[in-house]
């Protein structure tokens, strides 16, 4: 597998692409737009190794911030309907669990921050959610919250090898999170100088996307804290080669 | 979290240079926020400002001309005045930068600074080219145009002996400011002109004329040039206003069908008030009645004695009829001339509607009808036409050496002509006499404003009381601010 870089595009003129796509290392959601550029860029990248799917969540574009998931599931709102559940149950993998979460917080992209194994949640979410969250993505589920904010999907975005949070996320809160979700973290921004990483990047474990106003110091940052492209070769091999092993397998 | 409440801001890269900088409102360094935002858009680098050559001074718009110095804090001023957009950003400095004087640009410099994002601040300095471009001011193209910028005048006269109903008629004029417009006023022997720059502006002022005196106006028109290919003519428009030669005071014969419309009023009668319509009153039968302007230019009557001819008489008693009209009161009065005191022993009765105002010691004017010398076509076509003795017009007072006036009338600046000269003896006692009329008269008054005298403001004080009764304009009638370098002004 080839050494890649974050890709940068853009949604309809928005740079905000975390809105309109949702990646993880087994499927990519990506909202179905008016033009077929959004979709190529993703499929250009990620279609050899993973299903990429067009899809809406009760018939809104803004998949990414109504849906949390991660290889394991993905957990749609209470208002999604049964066709777009039958559609995302046929295109996605036979291993990834589709539920339906009825909570009253139904932007589930911007309240629940996961990678594989762990995950952000917004403080107010209710005890079933919770469990439903930990139960489908086979997550360990974490209230807290970002710089303040409730929205940890909003404020925060990581993967397996590591995570960008809000830049006026305070360094002792840095360590609290780095120690509890067991990944390297950093203060960063994306689409030049915006705070909101979650819907300027989507990542997994071997590739990330960025908004198309991200300047190239933001987008060594990312990789850099991603580990990905050319930054840390050998580690990325030596650390991902489970995932890779997974993609392959696929 | 805050753990112990202590908390570190963490260090973010700036998007654009990578260096290390704590996160603000835009996540940039301040080196690469002042590199993309240009706090000095809006304003413009370029500019004009209009400067008249002749008198050198600086256009302000609209239309207000400054004198000033190169360099100087009032160019400064008003070059800033002429840039559009530093209302959004914080002028913090502003200076001229030297240029060579014949190359009509003024350079300045200006330090701004505006908030941008959310808490930073810029400065920025920048320089602003003007282009110093000529225009004649207003006053220099009537100067260099001259007589022939005029294009009408209005030609005021009054057919009388004195001056007096141009004096209020200057007043009224001031306190309108019905001058504003004219080019030039020149005094001419029985009136004044009034130069206009367009026919408009003179019809404006006949038509103020027509509502504050009793006027008839005619129009004339000289052709100047014309050119007949493309139909351009250029005129010189004249107006001709004669004022009613009739002033208050005034002792009239009505002329007979006029009497007799007014139901036989009359004949003799004194105009007790001239504005835009005159007021005639009937001292015997104390009726009065208002003349329209055209209904007095249909007969055109003029006054049987005028007030030069007032002569003072001591009243020596009053008896009241009873009647009265308004503030007058009929009564018969005994009365004797002044000057006969100690010559003769000649006495006068006579009806007056003065009774209300007269008591016996005081003094009046009026006129002596026995011993005066009028023109008899004046009172032909009346039968049974019985002139009384005197007729009496007005109370007045001892003629005292008054001390200063506390009060002073604004003039208009007029160009006297050749062969009138201003301020001889008899001007100076006309005016003299309306000044007069106007401390004894509050409804006159009420057309004029009446200034403080600054300089007679100690005379008050010692002088306080009026030991001689005589009607002065209580202070709350007078205006504060009369600027003595205004024009020329005189008591």
């Amino acid at each position: 597998m080839q050494e890649r870089s974050a890709v940068t595009c853009q949604f309809e003129g928005s740079s905000e692409i975390g809105v309109f796509s949702c990646l993880t290392n087994t499927y990519c959601l990506v909202a179905s737009g008016g033009s077929e550029n959004f979709y190529s860029v993703f499929e250009a990248e990620l279609a050899d190794h993973i299903p990429v799917v067009r899809v809406s969540v009760s018939g809104t574009r803004i998949v990414g911030r109504m849906v949390a998931g991660n290889k394991n599931g993905l957990v749609l709102p209470d208002s999604v309907t049964d066709q777009e559940m039958q559609h995302m149950a046929n295109s996605l993998p036979d291993t990834v669990r589709i539920v339906r979460c009825s909570d009253r917080l139904t932007a589930l992209g911007n309240c629940i921050a996961c990678n594989d194994y762990v995950a952000l949640i917004h403080p107010d979410i209710s005890k079933e959610s919770e469990e439903v969250v930990a139960d489908v993505l086979g997550v360990e589920t974490i209230r807290h919250s970002i710089a303040g904010e409730p929205l940890v999907g909003t404020y925060s975005v990581f993967t397996n090898q590591g995570g960008i949070v809000h830049p006026e996320c305070s360094i002792e809160d840095q360590d609290e999170l780095s120690s509890l979700l067991q990944v390297p973290l950093v203060a960063g921004t994306v689409n030049r100088g915006s705070g909101l990483v979650g819907t300027g990047v989507v990542a997994n474990d071997w590739s990330a996307f960025c908004g198309l106003d991200t300047t190239g110091m933001e987008l060594e940052v990312i990789q850099s804290v991603l580990k990905l492209g050319s930054s840390q070769p050998s580690n990325i091999l030596g650390e991902m080669r489970a995932s890779i092993i997974e993609s392959l397998a696929n | 979290m805050e753990i112990g409440g202590e908390t570190t801001r963490s260090m973010i890269l700036c998007c654009h240079c990578g260096t290390p900088i704590e996160p603000n409102a835009a996540n940039m360094c301040m080196n690469c926020i002042r590199g993309r935002v240009d706090i000095t858009e809006g304003i413009p680098k370029k500019s004009t400002v209009y400067y008249c050559r002749q008198c050198a001074r600086y256009l302000q718009p609209p239309k207000f001309w400054l004198v000033a110095e190169l360099e100087s804090k009032e160019l400064l001023g008003l070059l800033i005045k002429r840039l559009r957009g530093l209302n959004k950003v914080k002028l913090i400095d502003a200076s001229f930068k030297w240029t060579e004087p014949h190359s009509r640009r003024i350079i300045v410099r200006l330090t701004i600074q505006k908030e941008v994002f959310l808490n930073a601040i810029l400065e920025d300095s920048f320089t602003v080219e003007f282009v110093v471009l000529y225009q004649q001011c207003e006053r220099c193209r009537r100067d260099a145009a001259k007589i022939d910028a005029w294009q009408a005048v209005v030609q005021v006269r009054q057919k009388v002996e004195h001056k007096r109903s141009f004096m209020y008629l200057e007043q009224l004029i001031l306190k309108h400011g019905a001058h504003e417009e004219a080019l030039g006023i020149k005094q001419m022997s029985d009136g004044i002109d009034f130069f206009f720059i367009s026919k408009s502006a003179a019809l404006k002022f006949v038509s103020f004329l027509q509502q504050v005196m009793p006027i008839k106006h005619k129009s004339s028109e000289h052709l100047v040039s014309h050119d007949p290919k493309s139909n351009h003519f250029r005129y010189k428009y004249t107006f001709s206003v004669d004022i009613a030669p009739v002033c208050k005071d005034d002792l009239v014969c009505l002329p007979l069908k006029l009497s007799q419309s007014f139901g036989g009023l009359g004949p003799i009668v004194i105009v007790s008030r001239v504005s835009q319509s005159i007021v005639v009153t009937d001292p015997t039968s104390l009726r009065h009645a208002e003349i329209a302007p055209n209904v007095y230019w249909r007969y055109g009557f003029v006054s049987l004695m005028n007030s030069r001819q007032l002569v003072e008489y001591t009243i020596l008693d009053v008896e009241h009829t009873g009647e009265t009209s308004g503030r007058n009161q009929g009564a018969y009065i005994t009365a004797a001339k002044s000057s006969d005191f100690g010559a003769n022993d000649n006495v006068v009765l006579t009806r007056s509607h003065l009774g209300g105002h007269l008591s016996s010691g005081d003094i009046s004017v009026g006129y002596d009808l026995k011993s005066a010398n009028y023109n008899e076509a004046l009172i032909e076509g009346h039968k049974h036409l019985e002139l009384e003795d005197c007729v009496l017009v007005k109370k007045t007072y001892p003629r005292m050496n008054r001390r200063r006036r506390k009060w002073k009338l604004k003039s208009m600046v007029v160009d006297a002509d050749e062969q009138v000269d201003r301020g001889n003896d008899r001007e100076e006692l006309d005016r003299e006499q309306f000044l007069r009329e106007l401390e004894q008269d509050p409804e006159l008054r009420l057309g004029v404003n009446i200034y403080k005298d600054p300089a007679a403001e100690d005379a008050m004080t010692d002088a306080e009381t009026n030991p001689d009764e005589y009607p002065d304009i209580p202070l709350d009638e007078l205006i504060e601010g009369l600027n003595i370098e205004d024009g020329p002004d005189e008591e």
